[in-house]
């Protein structure tokens, strides 16, 4: 056990204090790997779960990952949510072996044991022995022995949980300018409308920084640009909490004018590729302020997106060094009417593994992952808009990326 | 009026559509849909659970050619192709007009440089236009078994 520990503490090592080298390495080391899952992942940081709105009735449960560590999340007889490792305390047999259900009680498989909602020990099978024979001995006491619990936080119908003790209230922990972000489009019951899971090859950190990396996006993804989209897309931004490791990237659209623009292009016979059917951009301005992108980031691993009228959570669960599934949780909202829904779907078509706009963030990270392997001695450099990690008013900037890499070394010690 | 012709005509119909994609010749996949058609690439836990989004959701011809043009012009991912296998397909109701129809499928993904693997298996959920030849879907629920997609789903299924 010392040795693991001895070990896991030796990471990467940094070029500098700076934040605009970035060592190839942190995508290769497997020491690397085990101290994110100790120092990030089951450290003071929040990590989402579920939606609220995933388990309404008492004895619905989610179970899920924080990292490569297997939770569960259940809703009691009294209402409250409750997050407890997924693991016996008798020999760390899976509890939940399902993804989601609605049960009575947790219960072992294995020997029997059973637990409450809450992760409390409640029953040992056969703890009193077998024809007064065998039994656990006189001094073993069940509450000794109940599931490890995490602390549980729900903001805007989202539910995080942290292992840390320390962690500061989720408020805090956003600060004012992310949970503002976060409230804003999270501002009524959500409905979820589908679920997918696309496998990504390469190390989390890969998607965790493309997702902050407003500098590729006209670059990467040449939709819009090649169909003539978002030509009139205003004034755009980064907004970032005081740590840096939270951010928002915003851009605005008249969408009124682009409408009346894409609909008169149309009858130009010059206009190249076009749309043959538009409604898969065809947006309204459902919050009423111009914003038609937000990409919004929760250290280390949440992702709330609004791509004109698709709204989804993306949560980055690393499964080993090169691999990592990035979870998408597309949603509605339960005031939409089936015209609102229907132009979801639509829009649907721009997000998620086959996403117009975003298929290619996909296989990016695979490439630079097959680029690195056995090549990773040097360092990338992330210097677009400075060398700080703070907001900005422009999108051609890595300044979330920075701020992204400064939490990480705080919290990893490096 | 399930009789022989019509039979070989839902098979022709969806021996053709793989064909189409698996050789290449994705501007003609459009024309295997009726004008108002559904084309919804899904998996079988969201289908369970009644969930309306697709991975890919058309709700017209138009889309699903918007599809091919943006593969063409605007996608970026690395050269690959499929081989679909489609299995016998089941017709679960005919009258005059619509056939509803199912078949399972497997799809191997064969990358440019010679790496393979099983991309996707599922079934095909079918409605069949049967009042012009040849016969074209009215809907076509492409209805995975997995909710993993691999990297990234550019090529249709």
């Amino acid at each position: 056990m010392s040795e693991r520990v001895a070990d896991v503490t030796r990471g990467v090592s940094w070029p500098s204090n700076g934040l605009t080298e970035i060592p190839f390495r942190l995508y290769t080391d497997p020491k690397q790997y085990q101290i994110e899952q100790e120092r990030l992942f089951k450290g003071p940081t929040w990590n989402f779960l579920c939606l609220a709105a995933e388990l309404p009735n008492p004895g619905d449960y989610v179970a899920t990952t924080i990292g490569e560590t297997a939770v569960i999340v259940t809703r009691d007889g009294a209402g409250k949510i409750n997050a407890m490792v997924n693991r016996c305390a008798h020999r760390g047999n899976l509890l939940c072996l399902e993804r989601r259900g609605n049960v009575k009680e947790l219960s072992c498989i294995y020997h029997g044991w059973t637990y409450d909602l809450t992760g409390k020990l409640t029953g040992v099978a056969f703890e009193h022995g077998v024809k007064r024979q065998g039994g656990m001995p006189p001094e073993f006491r069940k509450d000794e022995h109940n599931l490890r619990r995490l602390r549980v936080a729900e903001f805007a119908g989202l539910v995080f949980s942290s292992f840390g003790d320390d962690t500061p209230d989720i408020r805090s922990y956003l600060g004012p300018k992310i949970a503002g972000g976060i409230s804003r489009v999270l501002n009524r019951p959500a409905r979820i409308l589908g679920r997918s899971t696309q496998v990504l090859p390469n190390n989390w950190k890969l998607y965790a920084e493309n997702v902050k990396d407003t500098y590729h996006a006209s670059i990467l993804h040449t939709f819009l640009t090649t169909f003539r989209i978002n030509r009139l897309s205003q004034e755009g931004g980064i907004v970032m909490d005081d740590s840096g490791a939270h951010h928002f990237s915003y851009s605005k659209l008249d969408y009124a004018l682009e409408d009346a623009d894409y609909k008169a292009a149309a009858l130009r016979s010059d206009s190249g590729f076009r749309l043959k059917d538009p409604s898969v951009i065809e947006s309204i301005d459902e919050y009423g302020d111009g914003i038609s992108v937000q990409i919004l980031t929760v250290f280390p691993s949440m992702v709330l997106q609004q791509i004109r009228n698709t709204i989804a959570v993306r949560v980055i669960r690393p499964r080993g060094l090169e691999k990592t599934e990035l979870e998408w949780l597309h949603l509605g909202f339960e005031d939409d009417d089936e015209a609102m829904t229907e132009r979801r779907l639509r829009q649907g078509n721009l997000v998620g593994a086959a996403g117009y706009i975003s298929m290619e963030d996909g296989c990016v990270g695979g490439f630079v992952q097959r680029a690195i392997r056995h090549n990773d001695e040097d360092s990338g450099v992330v210097m677009m808009g400075g060398y700080d990690a703070e907001p900005q008013p422009f999108r051609a900037s890595e300044a979330a990326i920075r701020g992204f890499w400064k939490e990480y070394r705080a919290l990893t010690g490096a | 009026m399930e009789d022989l012709a019509v039979r070989l005509g839902i098979h022709e119909l969806i021996a053709a559509y793989v064909d189409c994609i698996d050789e290449d010749r994705l501007e003609d996949w459009p024309d295997f849909f009726v004008q108002q058609c559904r084309y919804v690439v899904t998996s079988r836990a969201s289908h369970e659970a009644g969930l309306p989004h697709g991975v890919i959701y058309a709700a017209s011809r138009g889309m699903l050619a918007d599809r091919v043009t943006a593969l063409r012009q605007a996608n970026i991912f690395e050269p690959h192709h499929y081989r679909h296998i489609v299995g016998p397909t089941r017709i679960e109701r005919v009258d005059e007009t619509v056939a509803q129809v199912r078949s399972n499928f497997i799809a191997v993904r064969i990358m440019h440089d010679g790496e393979m693997h099983l991309f996707a298996a599922g079934r095909y959920l079918d409605r069949i236009d049967l009042t012009s030849q040849p016969y074209r879907f009215i809907e076509r629920l492409v209805v995975l078994d997995s909710q993993k997609i691999d990297s990234l789903l550019v090529i249709p299924l």
